[in-house]
């Protein structure tokens, strides 16, 4: 393994670990603190122990999160410090905006886990509504620096030095709204459909539990919303990146050939070296029409791109079907879950629902995992387009195979215990009918 | 003064409320790893209800430092990332088994055994975490990192690991014993107060060994350092300020002063930092990277201030909001 490869492998398995403690971080505070609001305002007993219980995995995950974000901010100098020494003045704003926002999380989670007794019930409410108002700040700095990577601004390059530098201009790119909005749907999509998996497969076995009906009828609002507005972000996305990044575009969709009113490919394999993209179910005009909203328009294919400029468009255009598939599954979940709420003025608990809920539980984490693959391969072989190539970003330090496996073994023991720890923590299921707190 | 001194200063802010507070969180883990007598079940009890609620707060200054490192000073970080490159690495290590480990211990089942596994890893880790910090930041000082106007290491670039850098190590994991005990002191009532005076006391001594192999070794291995140390207008003064404050930490200790110990050890330590932190200005990393060379551009810096400016609006209060909370004393405790 070359050590571009072990560097490559080691930042994206950190990332990829990461993402999902991060998204946790920006959903489940929201949920937790729905819980708690429920609770003051109802007094049903359920939703203190939902609070309660929310906020033990939120803790246990934000550690986590904590932790594995600490390693990636300085997996950036390790693994790549030519891409920092060139990007660190010009892309630095957001990430320190990010380190304030990351202190109100810990500082309000702080207060919010350990402060039941010590705070007032209006300070405590407010802390849980600071660490999900600061988680989503969190996720939408640090979404503005991915942004900049993919569409950089704010300086001119002369003689592979960067000039006439501007930090504001490079911290919101063109398009830096779409991303931002795309990445903190997939959050609160991901988290809530996962928690909602994980509830509606307990109330398949106890549908009476009002524990879990009060947990299913959260973590379905906040999943279900983001889930049937995301396919929108989506498309707003798609048109954006149509114009500023074309080659994404052409990758992910498996198309080589420039022309007017050209199909979709649904499925199907790319073959790069062919120029052709094999086995695809295709929708006549389909790609002219979602990318510009126009049977009739031009789409430029990979073709028209030096190969040497070419990400490799079977890993993109995978990672995208994927991403597609899976959000489309959750979208139809989510509408048919909603009106089942709307119609009956209950949570829904129809035993095909609750099954087709809980098989999609994963689904958005996997989604948001093949989405951030789409924009990171597809931006390859640049980590800042059109400017850096990933190659020549690279630490001069060898042996990189080593600290590779050493992250490796520690991320499969951590995703191992945080999976026994939340198995436990769900397990005894239906909690004792407490006395409850009065509000 | 410029902007990057400026820049510098904040950053060195930032470095001491890392000791402060962080430090001390590291150090709670030492205690724990040290736990003896018949009350260490309470001794751990105490550093896990002490340190609970605010280390992720404390932990967010270390990547408030890389970040201002790397925003306002992207050479230095590009050097420091790449000649330091294995400390770096294995801190991480720390870093993360530290706050898992801490985390696990509290939700996983609480029977002993399991307790006392992740207690070992949490423990363990804490000892490593402050050791590696220390030996990265007196492999800074030594002059032996080389490396070019890119920040990529130079022909003749020297290895990290050397008597100087073991003894900054000690120094510093010492420093936060020290630090975690005295605030240890202050929470805890009755005999096992009693146990962290002792520790407090002990680890009192070790601070000033740790300090003075570090000055006696940078003599040969730290001559910038040792210079910096020795030589200067303010040397004297700065050395005098702080063997006060180390005097009046150890007399609160001596005569169960705590509160009076407690400003006098944040004191002391702030002073080391500082101290630290002239002796080696104008440097980053010496000898190549000062703070004018790895400089980003100036309209970077200046809107890099302004966002540390507004950040600690809204930061300082969110803090002293936390720690009335939670450190308004023993009494509100029970």
């Amino acid at each position: 393994m070359t050590d571009l490869s072990a560097a490559r492998w080691l930042f994206g398995s950190s990332l990829a670990f990461h993402i999902l403690f991060a998204a946790v971080g920006v959903a489940m505070p929201l949920m937790m603190v729905l819980a708690e609001w429920r609770w003051r305002r109802t007094g049903a007993a359920q939703y203190l122990e939902l609070a309660h219980r929310w906020a033990k995995g939120t803790a246990l995950l934000f550690a986590v999160g904590a932790v594995s974000g600490t390693v990636i901010s300085f997996e950036l100098g390790l693994l790549w410090p030519r891409f920092m020494a060139f990007a660190g003045p010009i892309i630095g704003m957001p990430f320190s905006q990010e380190g304030f926002a990351f202190f109100a999380e810990a500082i309000f989670l702080g207060i919010y886990l350990y402060g039941w007794e010590r705070v007032s019930p209006r300070l405590h409410l407010a802390s849980g509504a600071l660490v999900a108002i600061s988680g989503a700040l969190s996720a939408f700095f640090i979404t503005l620096a991915n942004a900049w990577m993919n569409h950089p601004a704010g300086f001119a390059v002369v003689l592979g030095q960067a000039t006439g530098v501007d930090p504001v201009a490079a911290m919101f790119p063109p398009g830096w709204q779409h991303e931002v909005l795309h990445v903190l749907l997939s959050s609160y999509a991901a988290a809530g459909f996962a928690v909602a998996g994980v509830h509606a497969f307990f109330l398949r076995r106890d549908a009476g539990s009002a524990f879990h009906r009060a947990a299913l009828a959260i973590a379905l609002s906040v999943g279900g919303v983001a889930a049937l507005l995301q396919p929108l972000s989506g498309d707003l996305s798609a048109r954006q990146i149509a114009v500023t990044q074309p080659l994404k575009l052409a990758a992910l969709e498996g198309h080589f050939v420039t022309g007017r009113g050209v199909p979709l490919h649904l499925g199907g394999l790319p073959d790069a070296d062919a120029a052709v993209t094999r086995w695809s179910i295709d929708l006549p005009r389909g790609l002219s029409l979602l990318a510009f909203h126009d049977p009739g328009a031009e789409v430029k294919g990979l073709l028209d791109f030096p190969r040497d400029r070419w990400p490799d468009p079977l890993k993109v255009h995978l990672a995208f079907q994927a991403m597609v598939a899976l959000g489309s599954a959750m979208a139809a979940v989510a509408l048919i879950g909603l009106a089942l709420a709307w119609r009956r003025r209950r949570v829904p608990t129809e035993r095909w629902f609750l099954t087709a809920m809980a098989v999609s539980g994963p689904f958005g984490f996997l989604a948001l995992e093949a989405g951030w693959l789409v924009t990171e391969w597809g931006r390859q072989p640049f980590t800042i387009w059109g400017v850096m190539r990933t190659a020549d970003a690279v630490t001069p330090v060898g042996n990189l195979t080593v600290p590779l496996w050493g992250f490796g073994a520690v991320y499969v023991f951590l995703a191992a215990m945080v999976v026994t720890l939340l198995w436990r923590q769900m397990i005894p299921t239906a909690p004792a009918p407490a006395p409850g707190g009065e509000p | 003064m410029s902007a990057g001194d400026a820049l510098g200063v904040a950053m060195v802010l930032a470095l001491v409320a890392y000791v402060l507070f962080a430090g001390a969180d590291f150090g709670g883990g030492i205690w724990d790893l040290l736990a003896s007598g018949p009350r260490r079940a309470e001794q751990r009890e105490l550093v896990e209800r002490a340190i609970g609620p605010i280390w992720e707060a404390n932990h967010v200054w270390l990547i408030l430092v890389v970040v201002v490192l790397f925003t306002g000073f992207p050479v230095a970080f590009a050097a420091v990332s790449t000649t330091l490159f294995e400390p770096l690495t294995l801190l991480m290590f720390g870093i993360v088994l530290r706050g898992a480990a801490f985390t696990f211990r509290a939700y996983d089942r609480p029977e002993g055994p399991v307790r006392r596994r992740w207690g070992l890893i949490f423990s363990i880790s804490s000892v490593v975490a402050p050791l590696l910090l220390g030996a990265v930041v007196g492999a800074l000082a030594s002059g032996r990192l080389r490396v070019g106007p890119d920040g990529m290491p130079a022909a003749g670039s020297g290895g990290w690991l050397t008597p100087f850098s073991v003894a900054t190590g000690l120094f510093a994991a010492a420093l936060f014993a020290f630090l975690a005990a005295v605030y240890l002191a202050v929470e805890a009532s009755g005999a096992l107060r009693e146990d962290f005076r002792r520790r407090a006391i002990g680890a009192g001594v070790a601070v000033f060994a740790g300090a003075l192999a570090s000055a006696v070794l940078s003599w040969h291995q730290a001559p910038l350092v040792f210079a910096g140390l020795t030589g200067r207008a303010w040397s004297l003064p700065l050395h005098l300020a702080t063997a006060a404050a180390a005097i009046t930490a150890f007399a609160g200790l001596w005569r169960r002063r705590f509160r009076m110990a407690r400003v006098a050890a944040a004191a002391q330590a702030t002073l080391i930092v500082a101290g630290w932190a002239v002796s080696v200005y104008p440097y980053l990393v010496i000898p190549d990277v000062t703070i004018a060379s790895a400089g980003a551009p100036p309209q970077t810096q200046r809107l890099l201030l302004g966002a540390l400016g507004l950040g600690a609006v809204t930061l300082v209060p969110s803090l002293w909001l936390l720690f009335r909370v939670f450190k308004g004393g023993p009494a509100r405790a029970e």
